[in-house]
């Protein structure tokens, strides 16, 4: 088919370099100059491609390779330690015998059913002392992952409130058909008198979004849905692509006939690896059905088709511009705007990316109407939001609301009490006190791309933001000084005050630079990765004050510990090779 | 299009309250030097296209803050530049970029040369000010003619856009992620020695720091008489307006 852009005649340079991480376990030298020819690509391109994504790796992972999520909600690194030490393995480094690795990663999108891992690509949820216990009796007899108890592998789909979208019934077909019948023009009209704005966080009108890519010039146009779920506390995509893929991939398609796109992408992010083949099941459908391929529904010329490309571990990623650098085979580093995608995106043509919930919103409008959608919501933020709802609840899972609805009353839903913050939108979203709860969800108020943790009354939540710190300082592409360096001292200086060494100088100094990286970086990432900071030094300020010294100044610097790497070398650890 | 009209009323940005004419397709930075206005910068070099990354030339426009050298002029837009707000944190952002690296000023060869020293010096930086991150990064001496010393690497990425866009070649790349972030080589085996880096080209020769240094030179010129010994960034970046190679004063 001529809309075809990646084959096994021509992989992607994602898909090839995965296929070489799980088969060999790591990705050799000579992997890189086979690849580089193999796909006509520079060396250096595949090199720093390899040296981007985390689970890329130029030395051998174990037989078993775990990542533990290293997640507020998902995440319990004390399991990690416990693993390391039944396995006899140190964190990051593959055992001698090559049988087994651990190491942390990012949020894998199980905060529903924490703590939870990914072994050799596989998710693992509701992780305790005992399953460690089993897993590790299992590994050190090499027994295949087949042959590990089904159940330890189960990924929930915990929806606990339906709302205006998860009501409705959607059949294949429903919204293209009402496309056709209504023709491009006004299904555009449409999806922009409906108020939809992106469900990824930033809010831009989806209808105007289209009408700018419709109008520019291109020789071909593109569609992308950000599959990218890389905010930690989100897995509501998830559930979407897992339960609800036809009308995503419908939201694609009446994308394509509004915008005159004959190619569409679904980028995956490659924790979800466990969706793909189920995805590709319901794109097959669509074409047999002829939702989907040459001449949807019969209509001459309505051409659209939808390949999916998987990622390897980078949140920024889902920034759109990285995404884009990333399918076109390259590390994602932001593209520098203007021009925007919607002008020159995936090979410089005109591209709409949007965010899962966004599609299949724009899906249901397009079947149901717009009135049905805008009639709920506020004024600003029509229709209704999911939400993924983890950290310290009763019912932590997707709950649906219409835009306006109070955090108070989504905390009481969940079973939540005492609670002493809330993290809506993630880490480079808005961490709120309880003075704030009464505030309403919207892009006009609180606006989130879906994530919503909560932290209890016990939870130290200096702890939270230096987890929050550390992960930017490790998601961060590398591009621009403010975020690569900045995020770097920022976490530094955190864990200098939660290890009983900061001053108020060093939250003067905090204060400063959070500043300066939130106002000078060059893209999202780093224009929001100070903000837990900034939210807990203002909100939280006492929490603060409680864990510093009450001197003037204490440098950064332990001579002591500085001495540590000289006392391995010497074998010595007696008094007198200490301070 | 009205070309008279043009003509009569160029179009203009104002900049620290002056008006900056620029042509259609100009960014802000380009107009600014045309005008022989300096604007701070290390990545960027007018005869490459710009990169956006070292974000030096952050300057306030409507309350946000854009970089120079990408966001394209246009008429009307009233951009603060030289403002002791602005140069605090051009400060700041210059003693990033030195505890990130290994900097070795004082044994440096490019010590006086070196556009990243003479941004300190032009903005009164007088430490780090930041904890040393003292990165272990790998030395290159595997070219006959040029060394690459990694430690003293800056990410602007000029040597990368001078080999493709000028020697139209492709020795060099940006790779890893975040702090892990290294010049790369665009060769089988990664090394210098392997690629087709000749000692004239652009690439070997534009790098602002001492991260890439031509082999068979040294302290030719004392201390004391070197570039931003005489004259300051601003002088010689404005001077400096078409591409051209870096000085060697012993040539």
């Amino acid at each position: 088919m001529k809309t075809e852009h990646f084959s096994e005649a021509k992989p992607h340079l994602l898909h090839v370099l995965s296929d070489i991480q799980q088969r060999n376990r790591y990705i050799a030298h000579e992997d890189i100059l086979n690849v580089a020819e193999q796909l006509k690509l520079p060396i250096a391109q595949v090199q720093s491609v390899v040296d981007f994504y985390a689970f890329f790796h130029r030395t051998p992972r174990g037989e078993f390779d775990l990542m533990f999520s290293n997640c507020t909600s998902c995440g319990d690194v004390s399991l990690m330690q416990t693993m390391c030490k039944l396995l006899g393995v140190e964190i990051g480094k593959t055992r001698d015998d090559g049988l087994v690795s651990i190491r942390d990663t990012s949020c894998i999108g199980l905060c529903d059913q924490g703590p939870a891992l990914l072994v050799n690509g596989h998710a693992m949820t509701r992780l305790d002392n005992q399953r460690l216990e089993a897993m590790a009796a299992m590994i050190t007899q090499h027994l295949p992952l087949n042959d590990w108890p089904s159940v330890w592998f189960t990924v929930e789909e915990n929806v606990c409130k339906r709302g205006l979208l998860l009501n409705e019934s959607f059949a294949a077909g429903d919204g293209i058909r009402a496309a056709l019948n209504r023709g491009a023009d006004d299904t555009l009209e449409q999806i922009i008198s409906s108020g939809l704005r992106g469900r990824g966080g930033a809010g831009f009108s989806t209808g105007l979004k289209w009408k700018f890519c419709r109008k520019a010039e291109g020789d071909a146009h593109y569609i992308i849905c950000n599959a990218d779920e890389g905010e930690p506390g989100t897995f509501k995509d998830r559930m979407l692509l897992s339960q609800h893929a036809g009308a995503v991939i419908e939201g694609m398609t009446i994308a394509g006939y509004v915008t005159g796109a004959q190619m569409g992408f679904i980028y995956l992010r490659g924790e979800y690896r466990y969706l793909e083949t189920a995805l590709k099941q319901t794109l097959n459908q669509h074409r047999t059905e002829g939702l989907l391929g040459i001449g949807i529904l019969g209509q001459q010329g309505f051409d659209f088709d939808i390949e999916i490309i998987m990622g390897a571990g980078a949140y920024i990623c889902g920034e759109e511009s990285s995404l884009i650098e990333s399918l076109e085979e390259k590390s994602g580093i932001p593209r520098i705007r203007p021009p925007f995608p919607v002008v020159s995106g995936y090979l410089g043509q005109p591209t709409v990316v949007n965010n899962v919930e966004t599609l299949l919103s724009a899906a249901y409008i397009t079947a149901k109407g717009e009135a049905w959608f805008s009639e709920h919501g506020t004024k600003s933020s029509a229709g209704s939001k999911l939400l993924s709802v983890s950290g310290d609840c009763l019912r932590p899972g997707i709950y649906e609301y219409d835009f306006g609805i109070s955090m108070q009353h989504i905390l009481d839903d969940c079973g939540a009490s005492d609670v002493q913050a809330i993290q809506v939108g993630g880490p480079s979203g808005t961490l709120i006190s309880p003075e704030e709860f009464e505030q309403v969800l919207g892009f006009e108020a609180l606006a989130t791309g879906g994530s919503f943790m909560i932290y209890h009354q016990s939870r130290d939540l200096l702890a939270v933001v230096q987890n929050f710190a550390h992960f930017f300082a490790h998601e961060n592409c590398g591009f621009c000084t403010p975020c690569r360096v900045g995020t770097s001292v920022l976490r530094n200086a955190i864990d200098k005050i939660v290890s009983g060494h900061g001053t108020a100088y060093d939250v003067d100094e905090i204060l400063r630079l959070a500043k300066l990286v939130k106002k000078r970086s060059h893209c999202g990432l780093g224009q929001t990765a100070p903000n837990p900071i900034l939210d807990f030094l203002e909100k939280f300020p006492q929490l603060l004050t409680d864990r510093l010294l009450n001197q003037d100044f204490e440098p950064g610097f332990d001579l002591d510990a500085s001495l540590a790497e000289a006392r391995k070398l010497t074998n010595r650890d007696d008094a007198g090779a200490h301070l | 299009m009205n070309t008279e009209k043009t003509r009569s009323s160029p179009k203009t940005i104002c900049i620290d309250g002056k008006d900056i004419p620029f042509t259609k397709g100009q960014t802000i930075m380009d107009a600014a030097l045309a005008a022989g206005l300096y604007i701070p910068h290390l990545c960027h070099k007018p005869g490459l296209s710009p990169h956006g990354s070292c974000k030096l030339c952050t300057v306030d426009l409507d309350g946000r803050s854009v970089s120079a050298c990408i966001m394209p002029a246009n008429e009307g837009m009233d951009i603060q530049n030289d403002t002791p707000e602005l140069q605090e944190v051009r400060k700041t952002i210059t003693q990033l970029l030195f505890v990130e690296g290994n900097h070795i000023c004082p044994s440096c060869e490019k010590a006086g040369d070196c556009s990243l020293q003479a941004m300190g010096y032009q903005l009164g930086m007088l430490d780090g000010h930041f904890p040393q991150f003292y990165p272990r990064r790998d030395v290159d001496a595997s070219h006959e003619s040029v060394i690459l010393d990694r430690d003293r690497c800056i990410m602007c990425a000029l040597c990368v856009r001078a080999s493709r866009e000028v020697d139209g070649k492709n020795v060099f790349a940006l790779g890893g992620r975040g702090l892990e972030s290294q010049l790369i080589v665009n060769s089988p085996s990664g090394k210098l020695g392997d690629s087709d880096l000749a000692a004239d080209d652009l690439a070997a020769n534009i790098c602002p720091v001492g991260a890439i240094l031509i082999k068979g030179h040294g302290y030719e010129v004392p201390i004391g008489k070197r570039t931003f010994d005489t004259r300051s960034i601003t002088e010689t970046d404005l001077g400096e307006v078409s591409l051209k190679k870096t000085e060697h004063h012993d040539v």
